[in-house]
């Protein structure tokens, strides 16, 4: 600042600089924070939605479920109906455990006592082929028929292919209810909609796996993205037969079984 | 002279325009009810409210996921990791953590140490998968908290002889909780390799009188002081051991 000081007083008459460029300064010093302002918030706020962004159209979601791993513990009954606020009465369930029981003289015998969650009781019956465990839950299909009948548009396949129920514009029709394959929708005793497996959507966006594969101890059950070659789904589908439910239904399930047995509907 | 336009006489039958109107007002009422009675979002991605997706996005959650209790118990992960218990998450057995992890001084998570627990996974069911470890929880040392005999971070298998378990898994499973869990099979059976071949036609040998069963349980026997001992000249002479005991799970008192 000296030199231009002393070239000023040594150029103009007046002893003081130009108040003009004075008064630039300092009216930059004073918008400097504001500009700073206009320019770096949307930045940092574009950096920060950048990070937890989630963007549908890069993923597409199916679950794996072995069933020579299932013991039919129904943490994930339990698991479920505490994360999706299902009620706690028997006969809600997004998902459940069913016990195939196979009789030497080949009945077949399924039952599903709370959904598994008190535990299935000893079976009188001693002359038993094979039994094992089934968990069931929606199977996210990709041609989905509840969202086809749906007559309001309040069911829909989103775009990484999980189902989803809009509870505002439900009308509680019941529709979806009869048209899925697997049982998998009910409707809320209060909120009077259809309710179904959302694949803990919630968690998705937030890069955690639903909560039934969450707490299942045995690994019976396998999340990931089904189109992804290095998933846990990916290597679960890799080296295991796969079979998925009702295929002669052609809703193209997303929830693929392992060591599946063939009396399994 | 102009005269106005009559519909009269024109070329345009007079109805066109009535139903012009009729069909412009129609196509008004249509676009003015479905900006008012088709939600916003609607068809921005498809036949629905892109907007319920945000509805559900936003429920709570209730499990943290184990990767979040890894941050604070480390070690105890680690442990866990290395045991039999490896794939199963903390909030398994723990229960919903969410809250704890918001709120880690207030809100703490179960500890399940109850007996009624642990045989959710591991009491005996006919349709679990073969090998999976389970137990008869009224055989099975009653009354006894689990966790006094097994770490639930590290749980150990009872041991048993693979060799004989793998097809007398019911003796082994029995046996391992009786007063001769420290017994081999090899103690009372002799079983030859032919046994393992052929294990119909070459049996292993049993014991055959009551001096075997007195070799521990003798007066006069040099065996340990806290096995049971019965006069073996007195004690019921006319029967053998095991028409009244059950060698691979004896009466406990």
């Amino acid at each position: 600042m000296m030199p231009e000081e002393t070239r000023n007083s040594a150029c103009s008459p007046k002893p003081e600089p130009d108040p003009d460029r004075r008064e630039f300064l300092r009216k930059c010093g004073l918008a400097a924070p504001v500009l700073l302002g206009v320019i770096g918030v949307p930045l940092i706020a574009a950096q920060d939605s950048e990070s937890d962004d989630y963007d549908a159209t890069e993923h597409l979601y199916g679950m794996g479920v072995d069933i020579s791993k299932c013991i039919g513990c129904s943490q994930c009954v339990a698991a479920c109906k505490i994360e999706n606020d299902v009620p706690s009465e028997p006969h809600f369930f997004n998902t459940w455990v069913e016990r195939y029981i196979i009789e030497m003289d080949g009945e077949v015998q399924v039952d599903s006592p709370n959904g598994g969650m008190d535990g299935f009781p000893p079976t009188e019956n001693g002359d038993v082929r094979r039994t094992f465990f089934v968990p069931k839950l929606c199977n996210q299909c990709d041609e989905p028929p509840c969202v086809q009948v749906c007559p309001v548009g309040a069911t829909f396949k989103t775009q990484d292919g999980v189902i989803l129920v809009d509870d505002d514009y439900c009308i509680g029709c019941r529709y979806c209810v009869q048209a899925c394959p697997y049982g998998a929708r009910w409707v809320h005793p209060e909120k009077h909609v259809a309710a179904k497996c959302t694949f803990c959507y919630h968690r998705l966006v937030e890069g955690l796996v639903p909560a039934c594969v969450e707490v299942c101890p045995t690994g019976a059950r396998i999340f990931g993205e089904v189109e992804k070659r290095a998933t846990p789904l990916a290597r679960f589908m890799r080296f295991n037969d796969i079979q998925v439910l009702k295929p002669q239904m052609n809703t193209k399930p997303k929830v693929y079984y392992a060591n599946l047995d063939g009396e399994v509907r | 002279m102009w005269k106005p336009p009559s519909f009269q006489g024109s070329k345009v039958p007079q109805q066109v325009p009535r139903l012009v109107i009729a069909i412009a007002a129609a196509v008004i009422a249509l676009v003015v009810a479905r900006s008012i009675l088709v939600p916003d979002t609607f068809g921005e991605l498809g036949h629905y409210r892109a907007a319920a997706i945000d509805a559900v996005v936003a429920r709570e959650k209730s499990f943290a996921g184990q990767q979040e209790c890894a941050m604070c118990h480390f070690p105890i992960m680690q442990a866990r990791l290395e045991g039999n218990h490896r794939g199963v998450s903390c909030e398994s057995c723990h229960g919903p953590a969410a809250a704890h992890v918001a709120n880690p001084a207030e809100t703490k998570p179960t500890i399940p140490d109850v007996r009624e627990f642990c045989p959710r996974c591991h009491s005996y069911n006919m349709s679990r998968p073969t090998g999976f470890a389970q137990i008869d929880p009224v055989a099975h040392n009653p009354r006894v908290p689990c966790m006094q005999c097994h770490d639930p971070h590290a749980p150990v298998p009872p041991v048993t002889p693979e060799e004989c378990s793998a097809c007398h898994g019911q003796i082994a499973s029995q046996k391992a909780v009786s007063h001769h869990a420290g017994l081999e099979c090899t103690t009372c059976h002799v079983a030859t390799d032919e046994h393992k071949m052929l294990p119909h036609r070459v049996r292993p040998s049993k014991p055959e009188d009551r001096s075997f069963c007195g070799g521990c349980h003798a007066e006069d026997s040099s065996s340990p002081g806290y096995i049971p001992r019965i006069n073996l000249r007195m004690h019921n002479p006319r029967y053998l051991c095991w028409q009244c005991h059950y060698p691979h799970f004896p009466e406990t008192s």
